[in-house]
């Protein structure tokens, strides 16, 4: 048992979902198609186009990364994860292997979301793009283990239909994603800055707005740090959940 | 012994899947759990395979307990589903890959092993076929080859045959077979399919979360007096009556049918035929089966 026993299942999963989804490719339309068309339509309704975008861009990430995690719930109880949760591969390494493999699908869709910059007026550097397509990468990376989080205990996609609906689309409407912090009422500003969506929207725009922002979206350094503690956390509350056996009931 | 299953129980919330079950594997058997569908079988077999850990009672593979060392268990054991366990997107030999990969092989090593495994199950020239175009027995050739490529010292399969036509499940024991004489693999199996059962060294027979009996097809079998007689009547409670009343035996009627365990039963038949002419519509004898074993036991039958 050398490192190889770690790395190799790593590599394996997230390998597999890039080939899974390169062999499907109408997956990838989907999940850009319909944030795009929302983002054009309030967006040029509100007639601020730049401000939506970063708002746009994490909804078409956080669809693709939460959505991903669906198949777990079919994977883990007859299908191919099966076969990993009777092998001697570490539960770690499965699910980082499944969330970089997710995560990467999510992080690609949202890097061609970023082609329509220039039609919201918004031109960052070259370097600021790098870093923007890095801080993208962890922000889809921590919904993916989120939607992990969520998926493996779930027993139907219904529910986790009804979560996707019930929780993570109400958390990105109060992550600054549709009015900015400042402009919110002060008890909901608690809200915002409590939720944990808040910082990874921060991120984005902070890092795709030139000048300095006034309207109370949370600060860059401070934002990234949420964003990575966010990532471990729910990685090492996906590894826990995946550890545990089912034990039988002693009644 | 290979395996050793303790007094384990299991339950789920609302109900008891598995009571008292206690046997023993010997090395290079090929064993098999056999019962119908909902008799505890998948139960056993989840917590056989690490997926559970039963509620009491234990089990030891190859010297490692299944609670406490999950990880040395699952290094031993090489383990068919009943449900699909590959990647349908992915070629025959991705998916042999990434298992291989599963048990830290890799390189030249891995190669080696996948060409074997192919070979053994004749699917070389299936490698690049993406296994959502296969067959269903050749996916399940692919699932065999799949779990022997570390080299397991016990092969757990869920339901086997089960879904595959007549010359793939002939084709399937054969490389049962093939594994126990070749490598010693010892080969523990569920099934409610009496062909399958009948080519296993020993069978357990699981009926309600129990144990109702132990031994080789043949023992078994031997429990059942003689022969089984089955007649065929327009009235077989009056059939019943007769031949009660006549021969000093208590006939069953089961699916509406008459059914007797005697020795010589052709004897039998001729003498119910001639001394009540006109009340048996049909009349058969056979061997006793594993089905007639388990109806003794359990007054149920498989219904494989």
């Amino acid at each position: 048992m050398g490192a190889d026993s770690f790395i190799l299942p790593v590599l394996t999963l997230w390998r597999r979902e890039l080939i899974r989804f390169w062999r499907e490719k109408a997956r990838v339309l989907g999940f850009v198609g319909s944030p795009l068309i929302f983002w054009l339509v309030i967006g040029a309704g509100f007639g601020d186009l730049a401000f939506f975008f970063p708002g746009a861009l994490t909804l078409t990430v956080m669809f693709s990364a939460v959505f991903s995690t669906m198949s777990l719930i079919e994977d883990r109880r007859e299908g191919f994860l099966l076969s990993v949760l009777v092998s001697p591969a570490p539960r770690s390494a499965m699910v980082i292997g499944k969330v970089l493999g997710s995560s990467t699908l999510a992080w690609v869709q949202g890097l061609i979301f970023l082609i329509f910059l220039p039609l919201a007026g918004l031109r960052p550097g070259v370097s600021q793009l790098l870093i923007l397509a890095g801080a993208l990468f962890l922000v889809s990376f921590t919904f993916t283990a989120l939607g992990f989080l969520i998926a493996w205990q779930m027993e139907s996609s219904q529910g986790f239909h009804a979560i996707m609906n019930l929780v993570l689309f109400p958390l990105w409407m109060v992550s600054g994603a549709l009015f900015p912090v400042a402009r919110a009422s002060s008890w909901m500003q608690w809200v915002m800055l409590a939720n944990p969506m808040t910082y990874a929207l921060a991120v984005l725009r902070r890092l795709m707005v030139a000048g300095a922002l006034n309207d109370g979206t949370p600060g860059f350094t401070t934002s990234l740090l949420v964003t990575g503690l966010c990532a471990l956390v729910l990685l090492a509350a996906s590894t826990a959940v995946a550890t545990r056996r089912r034990e039988g009931s002693t009644a | 012994m290979t395996v050793t299953v303790e007094q384990v129980s299991y339950s789920y919330d609302d109900r008891r899947a598995l009571e008292d079950v206690s046997f023993q594997v010997a090395e290079g058997q090929i064993f098999g759990l056999l019962g119908p569908n909902g008799g505890g079988k998948s139960t056993l077999f989840r917590i056989l395979s690490t997926v559970m850990n039963p509620s009491s009672g234990r089990v030891v593979i190859d010297g490692h307990d299944t609670r406490r060392e999950p990880a040395a268990v699952r290094r031993a054991i090489g383990v068919v589903f009943q449900s699909q366990s590959l990647d349908r997107k992915l070629t025959v030999a991705e998916n042999l890959r990434a298992q291989g990969h599963f048990y830290g092989l890799s390189g030249s090593l891995l190669a080696a092993r996948m060409g074997e495994a192919m070979e053994r199950l004749n699917l070389t020239d299936r490698r690049g076929d993406l296994v959502q175009s296969l067959s269903g027995g050749y996916q399940r050739r692919v699932e065999i080859a799949k779990a022997i490529l570390h080299r397991p010292r016990v092969l757990l399969m869920d339901e086997p045959s089960t879904g595959l036509d007549p010359a793939a499940r002939r084709e399937l024991a054969h490389y049962v077979q093939e594994l126990r004489e070749r490598h010693g693999v010892t080969v523990l199996l569920t099934t409610h399919i009496l062909d399958e059962a009948d080519r296993c060294d020993r069978l357990v027979l699981l009926h309600q979360g129990r144990c109702v009996a132990e031994g080789s097809p043949s023992e078994l079998k031997t429990r059942v007096g003689g022969d089984v007689v089955i007649f065929r009547s327009h009235d077989p409670e009056a059939l019943r009556t007769a031949i009660a009343g006549r021969f000093h035996i208590s006939p069953k009627i089961l699916d509406g049918n008459l059914r007797i365990e005697i020795a010589n039963g052709y004897r039998f038949v001729t003498e119910v035929v001639e001394a009540l002419p006109g009340s048996v519509e049909s009349a058969a004898v056979h061997r006793p089966t594993l089905e007639d074993v388990f109806l003794d036991e359990t007054g149920a039958t498989i219904g494989g």
